[in-house]
């Protein structure tokens, strides 16, 4: 997880939403834009890394529960049997929620510490993706988003008045 | 989730967060996809079945999405009979309005029936009078192909295929489901 917090240092703090990410369920990133300036700028490699790391961490989360049960259980406060692993990344600079749909996909959304609500957020973006993406009939499941609709849409949920 | 709760859900959703076309519009759209199908496969019924399927598997792994994004589901069915509930009481609610009745269960539980009381898809149709057809052809064979699609996308793979069809002179519309297992690698599934 330190590589994630490395890589997201936030060279200002403005506004609300910073980024979303999209990774499919093999843990690749198949889409990624920033809407406020704040995060620092990463070469697409590097976005890839992070989304490789990232869902490393999560499986990790999630299969830890099974295999290491030992040690899980005394941390884990619940006898729950399944865990959708990590959720909530907060920092001082900003905070980082995951979503992850029953059917494997990721949504990340960086935003400022402060922003309340990021789950409503989340779902919002999972919505405008079941329409926009999944219905579009030409769109390759599982592979890089480029829909100029989810675009325009998403810009306009998280940024509206700009 | 209780079963009741999942009516209710399903009931709300369909009413405030799905947006309705006209059902002739459907109905005909399906109608003419079948027959079209019909022509071109010069009336090989089983290979038309296969399409419908083929198509209505594809409509499945994209449809799964719209079904969770809408009516907010976060947590896994707990076993199979909570999916065959969620499947009837939410999913067939929300996008086609209607609530096929469950039954026949096998006894291990991994195998029941829905039955369809009503179907919107087969409205105003009779199958082709050739002497094949009325043996051969399941008319709505993209709902099993739906389901396969769906479920697929969230780790089951189940075989899905109707056993009688009131348009080919049977007392129920039915479909039967199985379990054949659940999926545990994250792996990317191939579009057909």
């Amino acid at each position: 997880m330190v590589m994630v917090i490395m890589a997201i240092q936030l060279t200002g703090i403005n506004r609300v939403v910073y980024a979303v990410l999209i990774l499919n369920k093999a843990g690749g990133l198949i889409y990624q834009r920033d809407f406020n300036p704040g995060l620092q700028k990463l070469s697409s490699n590097d976005y890839l890394i992070l989304a490789g790391t990232f869902h490393g961490q999560v499986s990790l989360a999630s299969a830890a529960r099974a295999q290491v049960h030992a040690i899980t259980s005394q941390i884990s406060p619940t006898n729950e049997t399944t865990s959708s692993g990590l959720e909530v990344l907060e920092s001082e600079n900003f905070v980082m929620r995951c979503f992850q749909t029953l059917t494997g996909t990721k949504f990340l959304v960086f935003a400022e510490p402060r922003q309340p609500n990021l789950d409503v957020v989340v779902r919002r973006v999972y919505e405008l993706y079941a329409d926009y993406v999944m219905k579009n009939p030409f769109y390759q499941i599982e592979m890089p988003i480029r829909s100029e609709g989810f675009d325009r849409h998403l810009a306009a949920y998280i940024k509206p008045h700009q | 989730m209780s079963s009741a709760s999942r009516a209710r859900l399903g009931e709300e959703v369909w009413k405030t967060r799905t947006d309705k076309i006209n059902a002739e519009l459907v109905t005909l759209t399906y109608g003419s996809v079948v027959a079209q199908l019909c022509k071109d496969l010069d009336g090989d019924y089983a290979e038309v079945n296969k399409q419908l399927d083929k198509m209505g598997y594809n409509i499945g792994l994209r449809l799964i999405e719209d079904f969770l994004a809408k009516s907010n589901m976060q947590q896994k069915c707990a076993n199979f009979r909570d999916t065959a509930d969620v499947i009837s009481k939410v999913g067939f609610k929300m996008f086609l309005n209607i609530t096929p009745t469950i039954a026949n269960w096998n006894s291990d539980g991994k195998q029941f029936s829905l039955l369809f009381d009503e179907n919107p898809l087969a409205d105003f149709v009779e199958l082709p009078d050739d002497g094949k057809a009325q043996a051969e052809l399941w008319y709505s064979n993209m709902l099993c192909g739906v389901i396969r699609g769906a479920l697929e996308m969230v780790q089951m793979q189940v075989d899905a295929h109707f056993v009688s069809d009131l348009l080919r002179g049977h007392d129920t519309t039915e479909m039967k489901i199985t379990l054949v297992r659940y999926i545990d690698d994250e792996l990317p599934q191939d579009d057909e």
